[in-house]
């Protein structure tokens, strides 16, 4: 989906917020909310995926103004309810207040039937595809054309494993665009490499 | 029509939405209290940047591990005892030369090698880093305290699929003969990342 935490190339944000040796985390509850949402990746509640794909979900306003825990906190809670481990109302009892969730889930989809396998020095191009459920091909990549730089092992094709979608594992790519293509003359000259899934790629010829 | 209650509620704080979950998870029987207390410890005293600062090191250090390492991340760190979850299948090693400089960042949301290079820092979760330094590279790090010259390539890597990066830096002058030991307290985890140079 062409979601808010799409953020790659969006314009507007201020300096980064560096400091030396910074922190992960800052109060307690964020500790445990990633310990949290690990167990119940762990107990097989919901995997890794879903988990992006609720938080991909979130209202935009929610999204933006959330801190990276709230985010995971919101993904962990509104999976839990999806999945029938707890009800919101029990959630909202306990909190003593409104329990924000994320909005629900478009279908998925498998993977792409016409795949080609690359190789380092093919052409490719991602394909124009306007995805509604979960996937990993971040929006500036859409339509450009880059190189193949090497290939990584098959995983679980996000599109259909956020989904519960049957598919076939897939192999991803590390594409190298130039950042002038991508955003011509409104980018720093760089080579951006993006891990691609097989299925948003096609042969450039 | 059940959301009815929700219109006029207030947000519960976010302290309280972790209690409400931790209680629910607890009164199922899924020990929430002990996984947070190894979750800790994994956090505190296993994912550290020393782990990488380790193979950085040998690296520098050994050329055949280098090799090894350059062909298969995750085997060749397997060799000094360290692991990697299991949807962290492939650990592709970034090198630094004196004329290229390598960055990694996620821009969908903050994937790392994190039991290699340690848990990513609070600004490499943030909106600013995640949206801006695909697009203005040069300018982010110059920001952020690293002025790269003109001439140096930039190779940014968006962390978008299974696959985990990590930047090997340029070994620097003046440390021949140093113990792997001594060269591994040179190397930061912003090093790694990218966001700097030693």
């Amino acid at each position: 989906m062409d979601g808010m935490h799409d953020l790659g190339g969006r314009q507007g944000f201020g300096r980064v917020r560096y400091s030396l040796k910074a922190q992960t985390f800052h109060e307690p509850w964020e500790k445990r909310v990633n310990a949290l949402y690990s167990l119940a990746v762990k107990l097989g509640i919901f995997n890794m995926d879903e988990y992006r794909h609720a938080i991909e979900r979130m209202e935009p306003r929610h999204y933006l103004s959330a801190s990276y825990y709230e985010r995971s906190l919101t993904s962990l809670a509104t999976l839990c309810v999806e999945k029938g481990i707890v009800t919101r109302e029990e959630l909202e009892r306990r909190a003593g207040g409104a329990f924000p969730l994320a909005s629900s889930s478009a279908p998925g989809r498998p993977n792409v039937a016409a795949r080609e396998r690359f190789k380092p020095g093919d052409r490719v191009r991602v394909r124009n595809d306007h995805v509604p459920g979960h996937v990993r091909m971040p929006g500036y990549i859409r339509g450009k054309t880059g190189i193949v730089v090497s290939e990584s092992p098959a995983y679980p094709f996000p599109d259909a494993h956020a989904h519960g979608v049957k598919a076939e594992d897939e192999p991803t790519y590390d594409v190298r665009f130039c950042a002038e293509e991508l955003w011509p003359n409104a980018a720093d000259p760089a080579f951006v490499h993006v891990g691609v899934f097989q299925s948003y790629l096609e042969r450039v010829a | 029509m059940p959301d009815q209650s929700h219109v006029h509620q207030t947000t519960a704080a976010v302290e309280k939405r972790v209690d409400a979950i931790h209680a629910a998870f607890d009164e199922r029987g899924m020990k929430p209290g002990e996984f947070v207390e190894e979750f800790k410890h994994l956090a505190e005293e296993q994912w550290v940047p020393e782990n990488g600062a380790r193979v950085v090191a040998k690296a520098w250090a050994d050329p055949a591990f280098k090799q090894r390492l350059m062909a298969n991340g995750r085997d060749a760190v397997a060799e000094l005892g360290l692991t990697m979850p299991a949807h962290h299948r492939h650990l592709v090693v970034l090198e630094n030369t004196p004329t290229v400089h390598n960055v990694i960042c996620c821009t969908l949301c903050s994937c790392t090698a994190f039991s290699i290079i340690g848990l990513p820092p609070d600004w490499y979760k943030d909106l600013e880093y995640r949206a801006r330094v695909v697009r203005q590279s040069r300018t982010v790090l110059r920001e952020m305290g690293l002025d790269l010259p003109p001439e140096m390539e930039i190779r940014v890597w968006d962390t978008t699929a299974d696959t985990r990066y990590m930047v090997l830096p340029v070994r620097p002058a003046g440390t021949d003969g140093w113990s792997e030991e001594r060269l591994a307290k040179l190397v930061t985890k912003d090093s790694m990342i990218g966001v700097a140079r030693l």
